[in-house]
């Protein structure tokens, strides 16, 4: 096992673990990981996992940095305003960890590209914020089989589910179909606590590092709930459904389809 | 008596904690179950500190040896995997 005196030194707290030592680290840094979305949640997940010493981190994110991003999106700041997200989170994880190859990706995800993008990783992680990408994570990650670590916030409470693709439950044996348009309304509607995606990207964090490591128990047919008013975690236990149109015996979806835009914003 | 094959040294003087750990964890994970590692350190917490958390890992302390006024000899068993 071949750390440098550096690499010793930073990841001494993981290697003296039991669960993760040397080789467990060295599974860390030769993982890929690929964050959808560097907002609320990507911020955190991909700060912890640059932290943790990750080796690629993927980014795709074609938004921008704006003001009203930085109450809650901690990886951007004053000086990458105005600068795509990817970058800017790019910029903060090298600083970090230089151990970390970051690639930013300046796209936005549809049915032509999220195949080809995904295929170079082991894990992506979910930390988008409308359902028409939700479902095309959902189904993507099940047809190439990709352990998905998908989080979602909205006002005091967060969402948290492990899905890996033959095993467990996935996105569409919870919700079959997204919600109707206008029914469910978005962060910029409805505002969300600068700190909850700090405690749910936190968790996908941990989610992603226990499969990396094959440690633990992964959030696998269960959907985690967080109530920061009421500082109250539960899990809804998510059966597999053998009907999934996605993840059943009989898929009906086998290809990716883009739903129209509008068709809802969380 | 017969003598303790050895099967990894590890010489981690000037090594002082948590390094000393750090170092001996991955010596320990570098050899086969049934194994033993033997550590020289210099650093006088660690004759103390390395040999518990070995324990607590689950492997087995052989040896702890003062070999002189600043030296110590850790013999350790690998007794789970990692």
């Amino acid at each position: 096992m071949d750390f440098t005196e550096e690499q010793l030194e930073r990841y001494s707290r993981h290697i003296i673990l039991p669960e993760v030592g040397g080789k467990g680290q060295k599974k860390i840094l030769e993982a890929k990981v690929l964050l959808v979305g560097a907002g609320g949640l990507g911020c955190p997940v991909g700060y912890f996992l640059a932290a943790a010493g990750v080796g690629t981190i993927g980014i795709v994110d074609d938004d921008v940095v704006e003001l009203s991003n930085l109450q809650r999106q901690i990886a951007h700041s004053v000086h990458t305003l105005g600068m795509k997200k990817a970058d800017s989170a790019k910029k903060t994880f090298e600083a970090l960890n230089p151990d970390v190859n970051v690639i930013p990706i300046r796209e936005r995800l549809d049915s032509s590209n999220t195949m080809d993008l995904f295929k170079d990783y082991d894990i992506i992680v979910d930390g988008t914020d409308n359902f028409p990408t939700r479902y095309l994570i959902n189904d993507a990650c099940v047809i190439l089989k990709k352990p998905l670590v998908s989080g979602a916030i909205l006002r005091f409470e967060g969402q948290v589910t492990t899905i890996i693709p033959g095993e467990g439950h996935c996105y569409r044996c919870l919700f079959e179909e997204p919600p109707p348009a206008g029914l469910v309304p978005s962060c910029q509607e409805a505002g969300v606590l600068g700190v909850l995606p700090g405690i749910i990207g936190g968790l996908q964090a941990t989610e992603v590092l226990k499969l990396i490591l094959g440690k633990g128990k992964p959030l696998m047919g269960q959907l985690l709930i967080y109530d920061a008013l009421g500082t109250n975690f539960r899990k809804v236990r998510v059966p597999k459904n053998e009907d999934c149109p996605v993840c059943g015996k009989n898929p009906t979806i086998k290809t990716l389809t883009d739903m129209p835009e509008e068709y809802c914003s969380i | 008596m017969s003598e303790i094959k050895i099967d990894k040294n590890l010489d981690i003087r000037g090594v002082v904690c948590p390094y000393t750990l750090v170092k001996s964890k991955i010596g320990i994970e570098m050899i086969e179950l049934g194994q033993v590692m033997e550590i020289i350190l210099d650093y006088p917490e660690a004759a103390v500190s390395v040999p518990k958390a070995m324990e607590n890992y689950g492997h087995k302390v052989l040896k702890i040896e003062k070999i002189n006024e600043k030296e110590w000899i850790v013999q350790i068993k690998k007794e789970v995997e990692d």
